[in-house]
């Protein structure tokens, strides 16, 4: 016994470091599995209090730049409902399959493997986990946490980030990646080698998933190469937002993704 | 005397911790160069305090700004690591004589000062990108991001060091 606290005693410091580098690789590793992040995030009330002050000063610098793109969102917009055919029509409530939340992006990081951005809309803005955040130029990522006021959002440029995505007015769908190297260049892979591309295509978020809707832009093609098994594709794409400056973001929610979630767990379970 | 000890370090801890995650994070200098000023917490701590202590303050500091920077426990991880290795780096730059009384981190030279700082600086950053890159293939970005980032590290902490060494003593 007298040993064994003696040698407690005599190595305690190493002991101690022992201990604390097990804790944070067990909490580095376990979160590198989806969706594990849940202490490790900035959408805490002390961090996101903080992160919410800094930039109530720091968001008057860009304001003139920050009424440009939304001037420009409007155009887009107005032009568009001026266009619609059914423009004499008002949608019904039943209509709606999505619901949109404003926010502004309050951190945000691209120099990271893995990238995260905060904002400051939270649970009780009703936003849940796994909802896509979109700009008025393209896609952002998915709400990865939440806690009262403030969300976590894993980025497309994240490691860990996977989005259906497709060629604009064609049906062939793929995976978008980040390889972590440039942070304007995403990789969409899995497109088929038969289908025919061209540098400067609109690459879309495809129909696959419920987290986005069909059609948010997200970039053009910047060259393209057969992977290594030469039988599909590997395109950088690149991007339309600037990742580098990102101020108001909308937190789009597809009101039946609970419903289509449900029914494809229930398809799965009976195949088995 | 001695809370005034403890008083110094405590705003030492906040001061650095906020100047890290407000400023230094957002710097992207070359699009990806974020400079770990706080690593002059490690530095500029009293050498003759209990080391237990110093290793678990240290893993706090890690911890506080893996919570603003949302990179899991990584920072952690690498600041407990140099917290640990930090008397052996010491032995191996001032000698034996820095377990003296007497000694003192501003009685030493300005080149013996550097090197501490650097290697502290290059052990906390080679371990920080080897967890956060996590693969062999990618060493060379390891090596790339250590020394690129490093420097910049560095220079930052040695500026910081000569704005705020002057009214320390």
């Amino acid at each position: 016994m007298q040993q064994i606290i003696n040698f407690v005693l005599r190595y305690k410091s190493f002991l101690l470091y022992f201990h604390l580098l097990i804790i944070a690789l067990a909490f580095t590793v376990q979160s590198h599995s989806y969706h594990q992040a849940r202490f490790f995030n900035s959408s805490n009330w002390v961090t996101g209090s903080i992160y919410e002050t800094s930039h109530g000063i720091s968001s008057y610098f860009g304001l003139s730049e920050e009424n440009k793109k939304l001037v420009n969102e409007n155009k887009r917009l107005q032009t568009l409902l001026f266009n619609s055919k059914t423009s004499d029509s008002i949608a019904l409530d039943s209509t709606i399959n999505y619901t949109v939340v404003d926010a502004r992006v309050i951190k945000n990081s691209f120099t990271n493997q893995r990238n995260y951005i905060t904002i400051n809309k939270g649970e009780s803005d009703s936003i849940k986990q796994d909802m896509g955040v979109i700009t008025s130029e393209g896609i952002l990522g998915i709400v990865e946490n939440t806690s009262e006021n403030f969300a976590t959002v894993q980025s497309i440029l994240n490691e860990k980030s996977t989005i259906n995505a497709k060629i604009k007015n064609s049906n062939h769908f793929g995976s978008l990646i980040w390889d972590t190297k440039m942070y304007n260049v995403v990789q969409l892979i899995d497109i088929p080698r038969f289908v025919q591309l061209n540098v400067g295509d609109t690459i879309v978020t495809g129909a696959m998933s419920s987290i986005f809707p069909e059609n948010v832009p997200i970039g053009t093609i910047k060259k393209f190469n057969l992977d290594t098994a030469k039988s599909f594709y590997s395109i950088d794409v690149d991007l339309f937002n600037d990742m580098t400056n990102i101020k108001n973001v909308y937190i789009v929610n597809n009101v039946y993704k609970s419903e289509i979630e449900q029914l494809e767990a229930k398809t799965i379970n009976n195949d088995q | 005397m001695i809370s005034n000890y403890y008083f110094l370090n405590i705003i030492r801890f906040t001061l650095l911790v906020l100047v890290q995650v407000l400023v230094f994070n957002r710097l992207n200098f070359f699009g990806y160069i974020n400079p770990m000023v706080y690593i002059l917490f490690l530095y500029w701590y009293p050498i003759k305090e209990n080391r237990s202590a110093f290793i678990a303050l240290s893993f706090l500091l890690g911890l506080s700004i893996d919570f603003f920077s949302d990179t899991l426990a990584l920072n952690a991880a690498s600041t407990v690591t140099i917290a640990y290795v930090r008397p052996t780096i010491m032995r191996f730059v001032f000698g034996v004589n820095f377990e003296f009384q007497s000694f003192k981190l501003s009685s030493t030279t300005k080149a013996q000062q550097i090197t501490f700082l650097a290697l502290l600086i290059i052990v906390h950053h080679l371990v920080f990108f080897s967890l956060e890159i996590f693969s062999l293939e990618n060493f060379l970005l390891v090596l790339k991001k250590t020394v690129s980032i490093g420097l910049a590290t560095l220079i930052l902490c040695l500026l910081f060091g000569s704005l705020f060494s002057a009214s320390k003593e």
